[in-house]
């Protein structure tokens, strides 16, 4: 049984924050809820499934279910980082079409920027018994250092280059000075980005995304509810999602789980990069776009710093538009959790209600792709594309 | 710029936490890098643990010659003091997370040749094995 078609996005909505000095994290996932539901028209008592992850404080799904009043029959709480969102997207049309769900609730939250958390920079020490802790943890593997050293090797492979990565970055300002909710909304050039501090080699700071507060969130429906609503409709047509890790010392850091959770969305969807009008790629740092634009088949293995150059991004100017909200790197990246935010600015644009100066024309085709976790050792990509009915 | 200062290393949960991984920190405190190897396919095994990920079967303890090339690395300049984190290739074949130190920074090359060097992680925990300019 193919799931292509099985469910439709039929809400999304992200919160304005990107500073939530007087809101907590669970209030943040129950306002993102309703935002949601009123971009669809249903309400709270609609929802008979429930999806979060691990920025949803509580145990799995049992607080915000309680938090929020939600009476549910299907619950998920898969935690993937910053990918569980698309996760969420497959498994919400995997509970439609197996009869356990008609409209499911997606929420994302957190406030890393109100707590003063030192995203990238700053190692985590994690629960010992996790067993890879006690041999990485001494090493300092931060959030940056370890997307650093794939673009590092990248650079050595393929002869990538710094100002290439930097396009990456422009072309996200030039977005996102259109969003007046946009953490950073001036247009900055190549050399701004590859003049700026350097944070862990070959990343500066403007190779990093924006550490903010926030939140988001999707209601995903049965085809037939999604027809009964007046919205855009736009329907789910391909998912994959899939791990990678250091494989116990087979360690290459030159491609990422998009290599392994693209294919399987692709042949569900019936289409092939070259059809995509718009795409939302996972952009934690500027290398983490390159990498997954190579393994979802946009260009060649290694071909990826050619392709983001001059502009081939910006909406408007370049063959493939993206991220047209600011993305991570300009706009949001709530809870240090990108994922839903890309299927959010997809969905604007299928449905034309992308900011004027960014939408693109006739966009009938999306794709939004996450990762979570570090792209250096283990990680899970997730893979959504979307079609405007 | 020149050597920089070696940061203290960081330990979570001593070495009975994870009991089957023992004898890798027995013989780091004998300046030895122990490794698994995967008793059914004979591959080292980085990070150390108690069953083969190749096979789900059994592994043995073995040394390992300690000598190695950078695979990659980065300087995480925004620390302070700043430090070289990498992965580096052993000659046995696995690629293990580790900090290249006693070096100017800018000297570090993928590639270039490395050793092992053992250092001991604060509050008196265990050793853990480090490289160095070969």
């Amino acid at each position: 049984m193919s799931l292509r078609g099985a469910g439709y996005i039929v809400g999304a909505w992200e919160h304005p924050t990107r500073k939530a000095t007087d809101k907590s994290v669970t209030l943040l996932h129950a306002e993102c809820a309703k935002g949601a539901l009123d971009d669809a028209g249903l309400t709270k008592d609609d929802v008979d499934a429930y999806f979060c992850a691990g920025d949803a404080p509580g145990l799995g799904p049992m607080s915000m279910i309680d938090y929020m009043g939600l009476k549910v029959r299907h619950m998920d709480s898969t935690d993937v980082g910053g990918s569980s969102y698309q996760v969420a997207v497959g498994h919400a049309m995997q509970a439609i079409a197996t009869g356990r769900a008609n409209v499911c609730l997606i929420t994302l939250a957190g406030r890393p920027r109100s707590e003063g958390m030192a995203t990238g920079t700053a190692p985590r020490a994690g629960n010992p018994a996790q067993a890879e802790m006690q041999f990485e943890y001494p090493y300092g593997p931060a959030t940056a250092n370890m997307y650093a050293m794939c673009a590092m090797r990248h650079m050595h492979e393929y002869g990538t280059t710094s100002e290439q990565l930097a396009w990456i970055k422009v072309a996200a300002s030039h977005h996102a000075q259109h969003n007046p909710h946009a953490m950073l909304r001036d247009v900055v050039t190549v050399e701004d980005v590859v003049n700026s501090p350097m944070v862990a080699s070959p990343l500066h700071r403007l190779d990093c995304c924006v550490i903010s507060d926030g939140g988001g969130a999707l209601i995903v429906t049965r085809p037939e509810i999604a027809r009964s609503l007046n919205r855009p409709r736009v329907k789910v047509i391909g998912v994959g999602e899939s791990a990678k890790n250091p494989s116990a010392g087979d360690v290459d850091l030159v491609y990422s789980a998009a290599r392994f959770s693209g294919p399987p969305a692709w042949e569900m969807s019936g289409i092939k990069p070259t059809d995509i009008k718009y795409a939302s790629i996972y952009d934690s740092f500027t290398i983490t776009v390159l990498m997954q634009l190579e393994d979802l088949g946009f260009c060649a293995k290694g071909e990826g710093g050619k392709f983001v150059m001059d502009g081939n991004l910006i909406s408007g100017v370049g063959k493939l538009p993206f991220n047209t909200d600011g993305g991570g790197l300009c706009s949001n990246h709530p809870a240090n959790r990108g994922g839903i935010t890309k299927i959010i600015e997809a969905v604007r644009q299928l449905r034309g209600e992308a900011h004027p100066a960014v939408q693109v024309p006739n966009c009938d085709l999306a794709i939004a792709h996450g990762t979570g976790g570090s792209l250096g050792t283990r990680h899970v990509g997730s893979t959504v594309i979307l079609e405007r009915e | 710029m020149a050597i920089a200062a070696q940061r203290k290393i960081p330990f979570v949960g001593t070495p009975d936490t994870n009991p089957e991984t023992r004898p890798f920190f027995d013989a780091a405190a004998q300046g030895k890098l122990v490794l698994p190897r995967c008793k059914d396919t004979g591959k080292f095994i980085w990070f150390p643990r108690g069953i083969s990920p190749f096979t789900l079967g059994e592994v043995e303890w073995a040394e390992v010659s300690g000598k190695g090339k950078v695979y990659t690395y980065s300087v995480m300049e925004r620390a302070n003091p700043p430090y070289c984190i990498a992965y580096v290739e052993l000659a046995e074949g696995p690629k293990m997370m580790t900090n290249i130190v006693d070096i100017d920074f800018k000297d570090v090359k993928i590639g270039m040749d490395v050793k092992l060097k053992f250092i001991q992680t604060e509050n008196d925990g265990p050793s853990m094995p480090f490289f160095t300019p070969a």
